[in-house]
């Protein structure tokens, strides 16, 4: 956007009134400038800061161990494997329903007040806190279903939070296949299915993915939700066993380990609970980077 | 219809799907269907539930709702003496909301202005990439922040006793709802026709001229359901002020006393809350409060933005 004035020559010289526009002008382009530059600072900042204080705990070895002396030294592979557990889990529930409420929110709904309403559903449980979650996870899948303390519980609360993510940016990957695609496939006697399953998802199904890995990093990260639903402060697990837990099980997380040990443990090592953030942080980055990476190469390939 | 009609239709067949192929296409549109509601079941599940595990409560003759919503003696634990008023923590999370605002607005829109307006394109994409990865970063990884880098930080400018407050959680908030009035400030003043920026730009005015006098007012809408959402957000957000606002269940006087908010409350008391007490039970009324306050906070949002749509 290219706006800036020419410079002036000639009869159109430089007035007093033109001199102060131009400074404000300047100020302003500034102030924005600065004020855009302020949001890059704290993230370089807060990683960088993190990273420092981690690195003498930092290194394979300290994903593979297991937490010992009561958590005060050794590793983090429990609540590794257990946010693996968890966000697999949840994204195994939550990606076909919300791809599917997208399909139908995209290609079957008609603009009535039914429609305004789900749509209405869909922004408000994308609001609805995290703690709220929680309760809801407790209330109805740990007591109502008798599913009890269980990865089960967690990852189906976690399920139900990442659900309106990933029902909106599947909207969106649906959105921007072009119309005349789906016509040209009706005129050929396709059905409305059809030419979904045939036309639309393959055309849309990059988006859709970008999508669904943004919410692997969004799962990993939560706490609230698995605090009260599934996830404990400490379970004895081998070390760098794949497969520690059951559907039943209770298991470690990453977030919750985070918290555990800036706030519950007394003695701990100095640099473990920053490496473990930093193990949080790293890996919640690097998806989502990838899935940028992802995205901006596939826009790039795009043939319409 | 013709009389030929028949006899086209007796030379031209229609080709048959098989019936189990159209009869799978059905159920298949019936599960699209069902998953298209299920974000309506969803959120009428969650008030169900959470208010089904509060409702007991309300009948009791020790529980008043006056005394829930307006009294700010948190009590729960007492031993002769039980009282369960929120307003304190109401406070808490007001206060520690209004002052994550007051910093995030101011950024958030002159970032979204920055952002549309003034940067050029490879400016943008970058500066989009690292907003998107600061709405990544997990809330406890803020929190842990707040407890550790920023509480020292406070303690060290301020010379306040505890670094925990609600200026280091307004901070932390600030920062986790940037990215929100970012991104949706930005989509706002993208909304606005090139047409009334080109009338600008042809009676001479600079950009900053156009974004006051002519962006600003047309994407009012935008930005106001922009800061909504932030609100909501910030209100909505547990690890972080858990962490970062200390513990302190009282009325504050100043930024650097320590608060506790309706979330951090839950997050904190309902691990020792046996499951069917009153205090488990107000724990979830909390929660039904909560749900309520977001509820009201996003659909004003939605008509704002629908306000402009329809202009």
């Amino acid at each position: 956007m290219a706006l800036a004035p020419a410079p002036p020559t000639g009869r159109f010289a430089r007035t007093a009134h033109g001199v102060r526009k131009e400074r404000a002008e300047a100020v302003a382009h500034l102030v924005f400038a600065a004020m855009a530059a302020a949001m890059v600072l704290p993230l370089l900042l807060i990683v960088g800061y993190l990273f420092w204080l981690a690195w003498p705990s930092l290194g394979p070895e300290f994903i593979l161990d297991i937490p010992r002396r009561g958590m005060t030294e050794g590793g983090i592979w429990p609540a590794f494997v257990g946010t693996l557990y968890l966000v697999g889990i949840s994204l195994l529930v939550s990606t076909p329903i919300g791809v599917l409420a997208a399909v139908y929110l995209n290609e079957y709904a008609r603009a009535n007040w039914f429609n305004r309403v789900v749509n209405l559903a869909v922004i408000n449980l994308a609001g609805v806190p995290s703690i709220v979650h929680a309760l809801f996870g407790l209330g109805a899948f740990v007591y109502a279903a008798r599913f009890g303390y269980s990865i089960l519980s967690a990852a189906l609360t976690l399920a139900i939070m990442t659900l309106p993510v990933i029902i909106a940016s599947t909207r969106e990957a649906l959105a921007s296949v072009p119309m005349p695609f789906r016509e040209a496939c009706w005129n050929v006697g396709a059905t409305r299915w059809q030419t979904i399953w045939a036309v639309v998802l393959p055309n849309s199904v990059s988006g859709i993915l970008t999508g669904v890995i943004l919410q692997v990093s969004r799962a990993a990260g939560e706490t609230a939700p698995i605090m009260f639903t599934g996830a404990v402060f400490y379970k004895a697990v081998v070390r760098g066993d794949l497969f520690p837990y059951s559907l039943n099980d209770q298991c470690m997380a990453l977030s919750m380990h985070l918290y555990t040990l800036a706030t519950q443990v007394p003695n701990v090592k100095e640099s473990l609970p920053y490496a473990t953030a930093v193990v949080l942080l790293g890996s919640v980055l690097l998806v989502n980077a990838a899935a940028i990476a992802l995205r901006v190469f596939l826009r790039g390939r795009k043939r319409w | 219809m013709s009389p030929d009609a028949p006899k086209d239709s007796a030379r031209f067949p229609r080709p048959q799907r098989p019936r189990f192929a159209v009869a799978l296409e059905h159920a298949l549109e019936a599960l699209i269907r069902l998953s298209g509601v299920s974000a309506i079941l969803f959120v009428a599940a969650i008030f169900f539930f959470v208010l089904r595990e509060a409702a007991p409560v309300l009948v009791r003759d020790e529980f008043s709702l006056a005394q829930f919503l307006f009294s700010s003696d948190w009590y729960p634990t007492s031993a002769n003496n039980v009282r369960y008023g929120t307003l304190a923590l109401t406070v808490g999370t007001f206060s520690v909301t209004a002052l994550a605002m007051a910093l995030a607005v101011p950024f958030g829109v002159g970032a979204a202005i920055y952002l549309s307006e003034f940067c050029v394109p490879r400016v943008r994409e970058t500066l989009k990439v690292t907003i998107e990865l600061l709405s990544a970063i997990p809330s406890v990884v803020w929190g842990f922040v707040g407890l550790t880098v920023m509480s020292k930080l406070i303690v060290d400018t301020t010379g306040a006793p505890v670094g925990v407050n609600i200026l280091n959680g307004g901070i932390i908030l600030a920062l986790m709802s940037v990215p929100v009035i970012v991104s949706i400030g930005e989509d706002a003043l993208k909304a606005v026709p090139d047409s009334y920026r080109e009338a600008g730009i042809a009676l001479g005015a600079t950009r900053w001229q156009l974004v006051y006098r002519v962006l600003l007012p047309a994407a009012r809408n935008g930005l106001l359901a922009a800061v909504l959402l932030g609100v909501g957000r910030a209100v909505g957000e547990t690890m972080a002020v858990l962490m970062a606002t200390g513990h302190a269940v009282h009325i504050p006087s100043s930024l650097l006393d320590s608060v506790r908010t309706l979330t951090a409350n839950i997050a904190a008391e309902l691990g020792e809350a046996p499951a069917g007490s009153d205090h488990y039970r107000v724990l979830f009324l909390t929660g039904t409060l909560l749900f309520l306050i977001t509820f009201a906070v996003n659909l004003t949002a939605d008509f704002v933005v629908r306000g402009i749509r329809r202009k």
